[in-house]
């Protein structure tokens, strides 16, 4: 359970961001345009943030890891999207007043938005790589094994979401649905009992 | 039968090849940019100097001009735009979005040497190459903004400007900026207008995206003038909608005047048209909901 459990949570963490980070360039076209400095700033505040979570997550692993703590990172990761839905127009708006350079202003509104919720989600990997591995002749394998989940759920909230979803759903629709998805998975994880410790 | 169908086969593929080498022959590339955004292509048939986006024309030509008659419109868009001019004859500011090779602002410099025109372009490689080859020549009443359409249109609002004219030509075959084709867009365009202002744009005349343009057009300007032909012209105001006798009058007035620039006003006069020829029950386009691109095929 609890490997299944890190595997979903990973895969779909992947999916998150970058359906997220596809419908960030929407939220910012208004306000920025959707050049390539929106685009930019967007993919660099995505990969700071990641990069950070990942250094974060990989340090919170070491001390009493579980799948319930993980199930709570992802549960934080989803709850932090919430401010985009509430102040996102208010915060582009103010952003785009105070700053006359396109290239500031959208790394700034980017950061507010997205920093967050993607630092957050960087965490996951890193944190799910120690619930997995449990000797280190296959500590690769089971980091490939993530990084593939991971990865491949990456892809597929990239292609769902600029081919398909952005067709029928409104940009916070789709927002609240992956909202909802990540709920559901990180109360399951929540539930689960034990730590990685005592799986071994 | 297996003859017949040799012979169709060698038809079609002689319609589908003859045009395309034609055109490969006769056109040839004297200039080539790279930018940001795309590569921008100068091509030259005859005296015929175009501006292009993608190798040979492939989609579509951006502008074009002839090199003997420089201020004649030769593309069909540009002239049916100046169609703006017979619902508001003298505007006073002008705001075009998307420069092109700049045939538009050029005419309308000339046209109308007392108002003052902005143009909006996004990459300042097509700025360039318009002053290059296409003698657009920016001025005391011409300047040209380097920036996004829909910042510039915000920034305008903020600053409290106000246009009599609006065009907008920001699209392309290939592409289309989503973000300047939903109603909050065209809702910032209907206060940046002066009362009784005009708002021209160059769309789109094919695709599902024309029902769900033309539902999002009727939803911020009410009824409108369509001008359809191989492009699609759209002519709405931010007041009443003149009648189309009040407009055939004023493009009798400005005919002697256009016609050195290759516009026909009876032609365009026989073009408007607000019948609702669309299906209302489209999706509205909006900031949330916008997948231009992916409609239009």
């Amino acid at each position: 359970m609890q490997v299944i459990l890190s595997y979903v949570i990973a895969g779909w963490s992947g999916f998150f961001v970058m359906a997220v980070e596809l419908l960030g360039g929407r939220l910012l076209a208004p306000s920025f345009g959707s050049g390539i400095y929106v685009w930019g700033a967007i993919i660099t505040i995505f990969m700071l943030a990641l990069s950070l979570g990942y250094l974060a997550g990989g340090r919170l692993s070491v001390a009493q890891p579980s799948v319930r703590r993980l199930g709570s990172i992802l549960l934080l990761a989803a709850v932090t999207v919430l401010p985009i839905l509430w102040f996102g127009d208010a915060m582009l708006d103010r952003v785009s007043e105070s700053i006359a350079d396109p290239r500031g202003a959208s790394l700034l509104a980017a950061t507010c938005l997205f920093f967050v919720p993607t630092f957050f989600s960087g965490m996951i990997s890193p944190y799910a790589v120690r619930l997995l591995v449990n000797d280190r002749a296959n500590s690769g394998k089971h980091a490939g094994q993530l990084y593939f989940v991971s990865t491949f759920g990456s892809a597929a909230g990239t292609l769902l979401t600029s081919f398909y979803l952005v067709l029928v759903l409104e940009v916070n629709q789709i927002l609240f649905a992956l909202l909802g998805i990540s709920l559901v998975i990180g109360v399951v994880a929540c539930a689960v009992r034990g730590s990685a410790d005592a799986a071994e | 039968m297996a003859m017949a169908l040799t012979m169709a086969m060698a038809i079609v593929l002689g319609a589908l090849a003859l045009p395309v080498s034609a055109r490969a022959d006769s056109q040839k590339l004297i200039h080539s940019e790279r930018s940001l955004y795309r590569e921008v292509l100068v091509y030259e048939s005859g005296n015929e100097r175009c501006m292009c986006f993608t190798r040979q024309c492939r989609i579509g030509r951006q502008t074009c001009l002839d090199m003997r008659t420089p201020d004649r419109f030769i593309m069909n868009y540009p002239q049916m735009m100046m169609s703006a001019l017979y619902l508001k004859p003298r505007p006073q500011a002008v705001l075009i979005v998307g420069l092109g090779g700049g045939s538009m602002p050029r005419v309308l410099t000339k046209l109308l040497p007392e108002s003052s025109i902005d143009v909006v372009e996004i990459d300042p490689a097509v700025v360039s190459v318009a002053k290059r080859y296409f003698a657009f020549q920016p001025g005391k009443n011409l300047s040209v903004i380097e920036s996004d359409g829909r910042v510039y249109v915000k920034k305008a609002l903020r600053e409290q400007r106000h246009y009599d004219l609006i065009m907008l030509d920001a699209f392309d075959h290939e592409y289309i900026p989503e973000h300047l084709l939903t109603q909050e867009f065209l809702r910032e365009v209907k206060s940046l207008l002066a009362p009784d202002g005009v708002l021209a744009a160059n769309t789109f005349s094919s695709s599902r995206l024309y029902d769900h343009e033309s539902v999002t057009y009727a939803s911020v300007f009410g009824e409108f003038y369509n001008l359809r032909r191989d492009n699609r012209v759209i002519l709405a105001t931010n007041g009443k909608l003149p009648s189309v006798g009040q407009a055939d009058v004023n493009s009798k007035a400005l005919q002697p005047l256009l016609e050195a620039f290759g516009v026909n006003g009876e032609r365009n006069m026989a073009l408007f048209s607000t019948r609702r020829d669309w299906n209302e029950k489209a999706r509205l386009l909006t900031d949330q909901y916008s997948p231009a691109n992916l409609l239009n095929r």
